[in-house]
């Protein structure tokens, strides 16, 4: 098998690991099934928060008056940087299997993708404390945080997904399972910084603008 | 059996290892861009009304296409177009449920108001 031959979306391990490369482009495609269902769940978390933007602000703040564009700026570096370093921890798996360099580039990331959930966290306590915003005020500010607290959700689910996978590298090391897992992962972690796009988009610009 | 030494490893890989950073780079690099270009729209108000809102979709477009190709490897190749036709579907879906639940409910709103 060649390097170039590919067997499906994301690294593939052709060339460094044929056996792992032949095992992962069944289990990556049923990923790909679960990733794009989880897709559907954003997509109507969005058209319900399209229509209650501005349809159900009731007497409460408008978008305009509650987001922090400097914060949003800040969270989209820290999700796109997190997303581009678990890329290097897998081209590390892939070509050196050493697990130092995995795990310090899998360490990069998660501190990003902490960061990313703690200024999130930021600023629901700013919306709340300065603002009143709370979810029951209005029809958007309970789309708001029903739609940036689960893609929240799935991030640090992310993240102890990535502690879990950590432990597993340093104990087991670079087992065929231990592969496909990362590999897993990391589209997860890749899906989600898309998802981040139409938010910080669709939520943070658009509200800001109009 | 970790720790491979760089013997084990298949001649040529080193260069595809550069490559397939490179790529990563890339798309840090463009993702970067359409990232500061969007917040500058709204930010130092180039645009306002509709253009701005046209012009920040397709920033977010393009964007999303950037992280699929060069952070989820998705391209035209022929050896996986069945996750190309799964992503593809998917979007129509999604367009199809977002946009019919977006102009219900504007109708809906539209017949409430006094």
């Amino acid at each position: 098998m060649s390097l170039s031959d590919r067997l499906h979306p994301g690294i593939n391990l052709a060339g460094t690991d044929p056996e792992s490369h032949e095992a992962a482009e069944e289990v990556l495609f049923g990923f790909w099934i679960f990733l794009m269902s989880d897709l559907v769940l954003f997509a109507v978390l969005f058209a319900t928060y399209a229509a209650m933007s501005v349809q159900g602000i009731a007497a409460g703040p408008g978008p305009a008056e509650v987001f922090d564009l400097t914060a949003a700026f800040l969270e989209t570096l820290l999700l796109l940087l997190s997303s581009f370093a678990f890329g290097f921890a897998l081209l590390a798996m892939k070509y050196r299997e050493n697990r130092r360099s995995v795990l310090a580039w899998l360490l990069v990331t998660g501190i990003l993708g902490l960061a990313f959930v703690g200024m999130e966290l930021h600023d629901y306590y700013v919306m709340v404390t300065a603002h009143g915003a709370t979810p029951q005020v209005s029809g958007f500010l309970s789309a708001y945080y029903l739609l940036t607290g689960t893609h929240a959700l799935h991030v640090s689910s992310g993240l102890v997904w990535m502690a879990i996978m950590a432990i597993q590298v340093a104990m087991f090391g670079f087992d065929k399972r231990v592969k496909l897992r990362l590999m897993r992962l990391a589209l997860f972690w890749h899906m989600l910084d898309v998802v981040w796009i139409g938010i910080f988009t669709f939520v943070y610009l658009f509200g800001v603008t109009s | 059996m970790s720790n491979r030494v760089p013997a084990d490893i298949v001649p040529g890989a080193y260069a595809e290892e550069r490559r397939e950073r490179l790529s990563y780079v890339i798309g840090l690099v463009l993702a970067l861009a359409l990232t500061a270009g969007a917040f500058a729209v709204v930010g130092l108000g180039l645009l306002s009304g509709g253009a701005a809102l046209a012009v920040l979709g397709l920033l977010a477009f393009i964007q999303a296409v950037v992280h699929l190709r060069f952070f989820l490897h998705i391209d035209l190749e022929r050896s996986h177009r069945d996750d190309l036709m799964l992503i593809l579907f998917t979007v129509l879906i999604l367009l199809i449920m977002v946009s019919g639940t977006v102009w219900i409910l504007y109708d809906q709103h539209v017949r409430m108001m006094p």
